[in-house]
């Protein structure tokens, strides 16, 4: 399948985009991340106000057959969780750059955006 | 089989809406013939072959001296001295290993064949409510039809001029049917089939509709509810356990079980409220001021149809009862779940 990597996200080795806003910034996973993973049934987000560092494990994916890590891509403190995802674990399969995204952090470090993966890094890397 | 060909959920679906066919080829097949087959193999099987005319077939288990499990299989007289076995695809050698030990100190051994036959077939299921509505324009048109058959009856229908065994049995907890076929055959059976059931909604499903679907219907998996440390009994199989047909391998210590009970029992459980899912060697816990740690899951899921979390695993007989609050550790939280009887799914 010709992969869908949204040209204005950047994105971490494990799979999760990132979409700048200010000083916010909403975290999600890939469509491939989506469709490796299947039928996405439960999704663990972080808790509000934690303090998150770049790479630290944070969320949980669950698919039907598997559980899978989300790591955070950036530092900082998480200001928003996606409530949606409780009822509609599915949303992450169908909307995985939209309705499906898993939480906000608040930019601890904006530099650290510039060590994440263009849309044509992240390309090479799951189609090499 | 793949763990799934579009994904598990619908494919699963497919299953309990329509019908879905798995390639199972892997299974195993062995047959004994002869005038003392049927003797043989009742005194190492769990349950009385003797209930089986020809064309029929039961659930069965073959036991160890403790009464632990080697396998669970499917057992078909085919012909008056002519049975065939149906194993599970990991355990073929040590089934075959079992039985040839078994067969070498059985005094009436003089005639009886036993051959594991299991690389000349493949197999296919095809279930779902559906798979009676396409099932016998898979076979050339005879004298019987797969849909004439009664669950776990077994018949010998026509395809491409060679012979298919096809019995009323699955995996699944819906209706459908299980083909035995020459191995060579077995592509062409598997092409025929997806022809004649796709206007009727048939989906090919793999490994991971294959977990689920029969999770939901609460049948045991060979390593997970039953292993050579669990007997028939303690995983609720008693059913399929024949103590009144005389001795068989391990019945002293079955016979011993049904009267004093088993110190641990497999149950099975559903998530309360949201939660993850339970899997496989998640730890359990029992419920109350003092929770203990009382067993793990065997098995575990998201349920596709019901949209829960549920499980199965041993836990000892005082926490093994119905309607028991239990726990189940998830990434070290312990979250609530419910002993419930099986199956979880049920139609209608």
């Amino acid at each position: 399948m010709s992969a869908n990597i949204p040209g204005d996200l950047r994105y971490g080795k494990s799979h999760e985009w990132v979409r700048v806003s200010g000083d916010t910034a909403v975290v999600g996973i890939s469509d491939h991340a989506q469709h490796e993973l299947t039928d996405v049934v439960f999704v663990e987000l972080p808790a509000l106000g934690r303090k998150l560092k770049a790479g630290e494990s944070c969320a949980v994916v669950e698919s039907v057959k598997t559980a899978s890590d989300v790591y955070a891509p950036v530092s900082g403190e998480v200001v928003a969780a996606n409530a949606e995802l409780a009822q509609h674990p599915d949303l992450v399969n169908s909307a995985p750059y939209g309705e499906g995204w898993f939480f906000k952090i608040k930019l601890a470090d904006p530099g650290e955006l510039d060590r994440l993966l263009s849309p044509e890094d992240y390309l090479k890397q799951i189609e090499p | 089989m793949p763990v799934s060909y579009t994904s598990i959920m619908e494919e699963h679906r497919a299953v309990r809406t329509a019908a879905g066919v798995f390639d199972v080829s892997h299974m195993g097949e062995i047959r004994a013939r002869g005038a003392a087959a049927c003797e043989f193999l009742n005194g190492v099987l769990t349950n009385d072959l003797r209930k089986l005319p020809p064309g029929r077939g039961q659930y069965t288990l073959l036991c160890n001296e403790r009464g632990g499990v080697v396998d669970d299989l499917y057992a078909f007289r085919i012909g008056a001295e002519e049975f065939l076995l149906v194993p599970n695809a990991s355990r073929i050698e040590a089934d075959t290993l079992w039985l040839e030990g078994r067969l070498a100190a059985f005094a009436g051994r003089g005639g009886l064949e036993l051959k594991n036959v299991s690389d000349e077939f493949g197999a296919l299921a095809v279930q779902g409510p559906k798979a009676a509505g396409f099932i016998d324009s898979c076979f050339q048109p005879g004298p019987g039809a797969p849909t004439s058959l009664r669950k776990n009856e077994v018949g010998r229908f026509q395809f491409a001029g060679q012979d298919v065994l096809v019995s009323r049995t699955g995996y699944t907890g819906e209706d459908g049917f299980e083909l035995v076929a020459p191995a060579q055959m077995t592509e062409a059976l598997w092409n025929k089939a997806l022809e004649a059931g796709r206007p009727f909604g048939l989906k090919p499903a793999g490994l991971g509709a294959r977990d689920t679907l029969r999770t939901e219907a609460g049948f045991p998996l060979y390593g997970h509810e039953l292993t050579e440390n669990t007997t028939p009994l303690e995983a609720g199989l008693g059913f399929f356990v024949a103590l009144e047909k005389g001795d068989f391998m391990g019945r002293s210590v079955l016979a011993r079980q049904k009267i004093n009970g088993t110190a641990k029992k497999l149950a099975a459980f559903k998530m309360i409220g949201r939660s993850a899912p339970p899997r496989p060697n998640y730890p359990l816990w029992s419920a109350g001021e003092n929770p203990e740690r009382i067993g793990e899951v065997t098995s575990g899921t998201q349920s596709p149809s019901l949209g829960v979390g549920i499980g199965m695993g041993y836990a000892p007989a005082e926490f093994a009862g119905a309607n028991t609050a239990i726990g189940v550790e998830i990434r070290g939280q312990r979250m609530p779940a419910l002993i419930v009887p099986r199956p979880f799914y049920r139609k209608n």
